[in-house]
């Protein structure tokens, strides 16, 4: 529940970085995360992609800092730049980038410590189970639909047993009802697995009805925080009754 | 019609391609993925095979493994013979000509990996290694190919850089395209013709299976 949430980690990213995509030359975020999904919302340009791929070790920082949970990912000042694959946060992309040549289970198998096909393949089964996305462990993502291919990418990111899930736009090529669905399961699943969550993206309504919290980027600064509200809740009126 | 000739070319080629390929796809590989200072001139390097005269860049290869240079002296102790006029050096020259065709059309392929799916294999925790054996490798398997099969016709046709390190040796160094060179020399020109189309029907099948794998890509989704 969103009134629940328990502070679990702070991120601290006060970094300037290359602006190759149009994003801000600095970003300048200081978070407390807690249990479910934080929404970062704000318009293109903003560094909401920027933040995440910072974050996960696939920007470089010109300088700065990025702390997650106490741990020094990047520090300029220190020389510590832990590179993306010994970072253990996961992003599913806005492409979501499943590998092509994989199966589904194969590509949920790939962040699986190393062992046995058949135990790698069985553990990859599981999460596929958690995504609901089983029946098609052996089909290729070309021949996977927008909602499926979703689910497997969300199963894979989890699967890694990530310190944080950051997902880009994740919802931005599917249809209200899809979106709905995928909506309460992936907030089903980051509740059960206790993790701090990222979501960017630049609907309001998905960061209302996914986030337990809301923060408005512009120009790589957290510039608002948005009351936390779930669509059933009724506006809450101020003042005074009848 | 001698066979030796093709069959060295052939057996000369094969292992040039191999060769060729270990280190052409690796220098590929670290050439697609960092922008290391410098990189420009290593390209260079590597394509100039393409466009020098043969003799000339037989000429780098002599002074660089003769028998008076550091390396071929080198050499020299370590097996007890020289490398220059022997098949090793044959290979070494095919190897050279081989190489920039590989290093160009893996390069291409594997640069053209999406970059997501790199970054994604990384966050899933898979080491650089990792990632290029698994994910950029396989994706680009169909340029790396098209570059081997380019590299082997390109090695098995090699006259120039043979001729040059390797010389021209019967039953020793005598590739293909040199028996050619001598029949001709010599008027046998029934068995210059001979030669001729098998080192043509090679090199044709060579490129066409070459051509077809550039071209049916897949996962061009």
């Amino acid at each position: 529940m969103p009134g629940e949430a328990r502070l679990l980690v702070r991120l601290l990213v006060r970094a300037r970085v290359p602006g190759a995509d149009g994003g801000p030359p600095r970003l300048d975020v200081d978070l407390e995360l807690g249990a479910g999904i934080t929404a970062v919302i704000g318009p293109s340009g903003a560094g909401k992609t920027t933040l995440l791929t910072t974050v996960a070790g696939l920007v470089t920082p010109d300088a700065g800092r990025i702390v997650l949970d106490g741990v020094a990912l990047f520090d300029d000042a220190r020389t510590v730049s832990v590179p993306a694959h010994r970072r253990r946060v996961a992003l599913v992309f806005q492409s979501l980038a499943l590998f092509p040549h994989l199966s589904a289970w194969e590509n949920v198998a790939y962040g699986l410590p190393s062992g046995r096909r058949a135990a790698r393949r069985e553990r990859a089964l599981r999460w596929l189970e958690r995504a609901q996305v089983a029946h098609r462990a052996d089909r290729l993502p070309s021949s996977l639909s927008g909602g499926e291919a979703q689910r497997v990418a969300l199963a894979r990111a989890l699967a890694s047993e990530p310190r944080a899930l950051l997902l880009d736009e994740p919802f931005s090529a599917l249809d209200d009802e899809l979106r709905g669905q995928l909506g309460a399961d992936l907030r089903a699943l980051v509740a059960q697995l206790n993790i701090p969550a990222i979501l960017v993206t630049h609907h309001r309504e998905d960061a209302a009805s996914l986030g337990s919290r809301t923060l408005a980027l512009s120009h790589g600064r957290v510039v608002d925080e948005v009351a936390a509200r779930t669509p059933a809740e009724p506006p809450q009126r101020g003042g005074g009754g009848p | 019609m001698s066979y030796e000739p093709l069959v060295l070319s052939f057996q000369v080629a094969v292992v040039a391609t191999f060769l060729a390929g270990v280190v052409g796809v690796a220098l590929a590989g670290v050439m697609s993925r960092t922008r290391l200072p410098g990189s420009d001139l290593l390209d260079v390097l590597i394509t100039a095979p393409m466009v020098l005269p043969p003799t000339v860049l037989g000429y780098y290869l002599l002074v660089t493994v003769g028998r008076s240079t550091p390396l071929g002296r080198a050499y020299e102790t370590l097996t007890g013979s020289p490398l220059v006029f022997t098949r090793t050096a044959a290979v070494l020259a095919a190897s050279i000509a081989a190489l920039p065709f590989i290093v160009k059309a893996a390069r291409a392929a594997m640069e053209d990996v999406d970059p997501r799916l790199v970054g994604a294999a990384a966050t899933l925790g898979a080491s650089p290694l990792r990632v290029f054996l698994t994910v950029v490798l396989p994706l680009s398997r169909n340029g790396v190919l098209a570059g081997l099969t380019l590299g082997f016709a390109r090695a098995l046709g090699d006259f120039g850089v043979t001729l040059m390190v390797a010389g021209n040796i019967p039953g020793l160094t005598q590739t293909g395209a040199l028996a050619i060179y001598d029949a001709v020399q010599a008027n046998r020109q029934a068995e210059a013709a001979g030669m001729v189309a098998v080192m043509t029907a090679f090199a044709v099948a060579a490129l066409y299976v070459g051509t077809k794998l550039v071209r049916d890509r897949p996962h061009a989704w």
